[in-house]
């Protein structure tokens, strides 16, 4: 019964760490003061669940419990008098699913639009999203990120006095500003999701957990805005990278690349799953980034072998996100798309094109591009001192050492 | 709460009267009761600094910093938050041209 209850409170702290402390917020209109009373609440879950049972709601108790402890605490600072009227209003916690009931806006929906203000540093909003609605710890979001930890504490604790000093609203934008504060809301969560889809084997298990946090936020969030295909754009993308996770790397920890991949390793439900959200979501009819990003996503999943992939149609996908959200990172890979519908030198002129255009100065893809196409057209001199110049720019030991292969195989002689 | 609109333009940039003119933002913010005060600054070059430095006056025209965007005016609103804040500061002309930098009061 013990192991049984605290796996219960570990569940019920993925579950329910954001609603509670979101809750909390609003409530109360302290940030510290949410987040203490929500560690405080699954704390006295580790003591009384073992013991009394596992509550039938566990967010309701959850959220209860740590209301009762700000009450408290509130009591003790007599002040406080407006803020327990309001706590005495709170209606009874909700029951668990995602979405708020018809209309009202779930807490956890402010407070992710709240953490990713656009006053607010991109670094500011990535940390305090993770600490207020996945309840990594300031240690975890440090390791994470690779900085110390008091550093993370004092960007959490400066985000949070800017919230309350510069007057940031805790609430969902009118409807006027929704569309550019939802795309501010996926880019962090993309952003969190990238920060784990970089780190190698090698790397801390928290830094590579942060796919999952990702995964579980985009879903959250889809949850919350069912109107909204880019959340299920981005959450579909997301499960379609993190399907080719096992296979990414060797067992040497080296980098595989797509082509090379063991198919067999693709996490097929994953995959389903992206394909499946992602029409839903084309099906509303309001394309965007996210969606075409994770179309291209799907045609590659979707091919049983590399060979069978239908470069054609992921061509003429990366042309229509360069239409949306233009970028010299999606010409460079609609020039890879292109060598690979069209032959390499049709995709080596438009990366020469983006050389001249003096896009991407110092970015390492922009050589190995260039490379792996002149090594295709059976250019070794060239594609070597292009190898070469792709090395010095990169420092991620994975990709040195596969550059480091191609290198070798264009200099081998014969 | 309370705001202060720090309008700053660079004052080498050659803007229309009528580009630059807060008229109707100023009609607009003053008839919604958003607007508490304020006032176009004059240039830079009618500026006087002052600074008291080891219990000594120090005073010398002009500001030090080099920055290309002065202070050409100010505004003091009071709004419900920063998201109304930002929305007002958006709509003053010398946002088109210049930067509108807004700085909540220090309010206890």
């Amino acid at each position: 019964m013990g192991a049984e209850a605290e796996a219960a409170v570990a569940d019920a702290f993925r579950q329910e760490w954001g609603r509670v402390v979101a809750t909390l917020i609003r409530v109360t209109g302290d940030w510290d003061l949410a987040e203490e009373c929500a560690q405080d609440a699954f704390a006295r879950a580790l003591e009384c669940w073992p013991r009394d049972g596992v509550p039938r709601r566990p967010g309701a108790w959850l959220t209860t419990t740590a209301r009762n402890r700000a009450v408290d605490r509130l009591r003790r600072s007599a002040t406080e008098a407006t803020r327990l009227r309001e706590l005495a209003a709170l209606p009874g916690p909700e029951a668990g699913d995602c979405g708020g009931p018809g209309g009202v806006p779930d807490d956890r929906l402010r407070l992710i639009f709240t953490c990713c203000h656009p006053a607010l540093s991109a670094e500011a909003r990535v940390a305090l999203t993770l600490r207020t609605l996945t309840g990594l710890t300031t240690a975890e979001i440090a390791r994470a990120f690779l900085v110390p930890e008091p550093t993370m504490a004092k960007r959490l604790v400066r985000a949070k006095q800017r919230i309350r000093n510069a007057g940031i609203p805790y609430r969902v934008p009118p409807a006027e500003l929704l569309p550019q504060r939802t795309a501010a809301v996926l880019s962090v969560l993309y952003l969190l999701f990238n920060e784990g889809y970089s780190a190698t084997a090698g790397a801390d298990l928290v830094r590579r957990g942060l796919c999952t946090e990702a995964i579980r936020l985009a879903r959250c969030l889809t949850g919350l805005m069912p109107e909204e295909p880019e959340a299920a754009g981005l959450l579909a993308l997301m499960l379609l990278h993190d399907a080719r996770r096992a296979a990414r790397t060797d067992d040497a920890g080296e980098l595989v690349p797509l082509e090379e991949q063991d198919r067999g390793r693709w996490d097929a439900a994953g995959i389903a799953e992206g394909v499946a959200l992602l029409d839903a979501a084309l099906h509303q009819g309001r394309p965007g980034p996210y969606q075409v990003q994770a179309a291209i996503a799907a045609c590659h999943a979707t091919a049983a072998r590399a060979a069978d992939t239908d470069w054609p149609q992921i061509a003429a996908l990366y042309g229509r996100l360069a239409a949306l959200a233009p970028s010299p990172v999606v010409e460079l890979n609609r020039a890879v798309a292109v060598a690979m519908a069209d032959g390499p030198a049709a995709g080596l002129a438009l990366v020469t094109s983006l050389e001249a255009s003096g896009a991407l100065p110092g970015y390492h893809l922009l050589p190995a591009t260039r490379a792996d196409l002149l090594r295709r057209l059976g250019r070794t001199a060239e594609s070597a001192a292009a190898y070469r110049e792709a090395m010095a720019l990169t420092a991620a030991d994975a990709e040195r050492r596969h550059l480091q292969r191609r290198l070798d195989e264009v200099s081998r002689p014969g | 709460m309370k705001y202060m609109l720090l309008i700053c333009v660079d004052e080498s940039v050659e803007v229309s009267e009528e580009e630059a003119s807060p008229e109707a933002w100023v009609k607009e913010v003053d008839g919604s009761g958003v607007r508490l005060s304020g006032s176009r600054l004059r240039p830079v070059r009618d500026a006087t600094t002052v600074r008291v430095r080891d219990g000594e006056l120090v005073v010398s025209d002009g500001p030090f910093a080099e920055t290309k965007e002065q202070i050409a005016g100010y505004d003091l609103i009071e709004c419900d938050n920063l998201d109304e804040a930002i929305a007002v500061a958006s709509r003053h002309p010398a946002a088109g041209f210049g930067t509108v930098e807004v700085r909540p009061l220090w309010e206890e």
